[in-house]
């Protein structure tokens, strides 16, 4: 059997053999790395375990990064949840607070799930286990989860890209919103169509994001970016969920995400030569950091 | 097409991909390189490496690396101060390196037995790496494939031998390259295989008479 190549084709193959986009995933990666389909599942209960202790470690820590740009701001959110006050509702609070907190974690040289890509990993662990504290959903769900948000990191990293340094942030931060809103439909018993429909909904959202961190760091705006895109994970699934669609099919969002990362500057690409890296306030954070270098 | 755990994951210690776990798998490579612990360190950082290994912790995992950590352990925080007590002493300078990856490190070392080393690899993305360089001879070992590398003098029959051994043990070649400096002098060969190098081939490898170094290099697992 050929691999999957686009949302079109691994839709298909669900549709027509009746199961989930996790269950035709896990069979070919299985097939592909020669190892039984509980193996793979094992290796991804294994990154599972690995988010919700990242994200433990963040609420718990409210140290600073080696750089003291970011740090501290998962606690001083979830002082706010814990008070009842938040305006964004449950939900999309925790995921805030997660996304934060493994974000965070990332920065201060702690241990986390690059998913896709450290920079981005706070958005799957913030949106899934927040929608998983809701909803109560099974272990094995999450894990269906898991991998159905793996697929479409896979199949946007081989039409796009999933490197910011190659397509700017909507392929990093971007791909893991939509990714989380593929696992948030996946457990919540989603068909495969709302699925895609999730990830064209999240992905349009960030079509153009721009990748262009002060001093070259993943800390500004890396960090915080991870919780609004936890957030809008959850709205697109939830839309998706109830049946809203995309007008435009998944795998034209895709293709269009990778021909506007062909034509951004490189200035925004990963290299702070654009963008909130050569603002005044984020020269002088640069110039602060690479003195201290010398030093 | 890629595997879904290049996508979901690494587990790794953060920030970077790039600057952090392939730093801590340049060390580590370097390492088995050498063939035992560093007690010495003199590492040389060129490009983006050079300009950002501070706020990227890339210091701390290439010394991680070299003193055997993996990229997802949270010892790599505490590395620098960490090396005295495993009798490591290193030092970092800045390079520019004409036409090498931006994420370039050299790294000289010397082992507990006074040999020396010069390894110099990049980091190219996701975690990923390259040695381009092993005491001054050009190559490419990227530790996804289980790896032989000998240096021996450039007589004919030294490769058979080798290849012969291999190929005895059931072992598939799947890529493999060959330099020297001069015609009869010093060569170096990388062997990269679909199965691991059993132990017992390399005493039979080490004894062919021209044979001056011997390493197996097991594949680093998982893509970072």
């Amino acid at each position: 059997m050929s691999s999957i190549r686009n949302f079109g084709e691994w839709i298909l193959r669900a549709e027509t053999s009746g199961t989930t986009l996790a269950a035709v995933i896990a069979e070919q990666e299985s097939r592909h790395a020669q190892r039984p389909v509980a193996a793979v599942r094992a290796d991804m209960a294994r990154n599972w375990q690995v988010m919700r202790e990242a994200i433990a470690a963040g609420l718990a820590n409210g140290g600073k990064s080696p750089s003291g740009l970011v740090g501290g701001d998962a606690r001083r959110y979830f002082v706010r949840i814990a008070a009842g006050r938040t305006l964004a509702g449950d939900s999309a609070a925790k995921a805030i607070a997660y996304a934060l907190a493994v974000s965070e974690v990332n920065a201060c040289m702690g241990r986390i799930v690059a998913f896709p890509t450290a920079g981005s990993c706070g958005i799957v662990p913030g949106a899934v286990v927040a929608a998983a504290e809701a909803r109560g959903y099974s272990e094995e769900a999450v894990i269906d989860g898991l991998l159905t948000a793996a697929g479409a990191g896979m199949i946007i990293a081989e039409n796009a890209s999933i490197s910011g340094a190659e397509a700017g942030c909507q392929a990093e931060c971007g791909a893991g919103g939509a990714m989380a809103a593929a696992a948030l439909v996946q457990m919540d018993g989603g068909t495969p169509r709302q699925v895609g429909m999730a990830v064209a909904l999240a992905l349009k959202n960030s079509l153009g994001l721009v990748c262009d961190p002060v001093a070259g760091l993943v800390e500004v705006p890396c960090v915080r970016r991870n919780a609004f895109h936890a957030v809008q994970a959850l709205v697109a699934a939830d839309m998706a969920l109830a049946g809203v669609e995309s007008a435009i099919p998944v795998d034209e969002v895709v293709d269009t995400m990778r021909q506007i990362g062909l034509s951004m500057p490189a200035s925004l690409k990963e290299t702070s030569q654009g963008g909130l890296a050569k603002t005044p306030t984020g020269l002088a954070i640069q110039r602060r950091l690479f003195t201290e270098d010398k030093g | 097409m890629r595997g879904l755990f290049d996508i979901a994951g690494p587990i790794m210690v953060g920030p970077s991909s790039s600057h952090t776990a392939g730093a801590v798998r340049l060390g580590a490579m370097a390492r088995i390189i050498l063939g035992e612990p560093p007690v010495a360190a003199h590492i040389k950082l060129h490009g983006s490496f050079a300009q950002t290994y501070r706020g990227h912790g890339t210091d701390k995992a290439l010394v991680g690396g070299l003193l055997g950590f993996a990229p997802d352990d949270e010892r790599i925080r505490e590395a620098l101060s960490l090396a005295a007590g495993q009798g490591l002493k290193f030092t970092f300078s800045t390079v520019d390196l004409p036409d090498v990856h931006p994420n370039t490190a050299v790294l000289v070392l010397t082992g507990a037995s006074g040999q020396t080393r010069q390894v110099v690899g990049a980091s190219v993305g996701g975690g990923n790496i390259v040695i381009t360089r092993i005491d001054g001879y050009p190559v490419r070992v990227t530790g996804q494939y289980h790896t032989l590398i000998t240096i021996h003098d450039d007589k004919p029959g030294v490769i058979a031998v080798v290849t012969r051994k291999l190929a005895d043990e059931g072992v598939n070649i799947a890529f493999m390259q060959v330099s020297r400096r001069e015609r009869g002098e010093e060569a170096l060969m990388v062997i990269e295989a679909d199965e691991a190098i059993p132990a017992e081939a390399i005493p039979t490898i080490r004894a062919v008479a021209a044979m001056k170094a011997v390493l197996a290099v097991p594949a680093l697992g998982g893509s970072v």
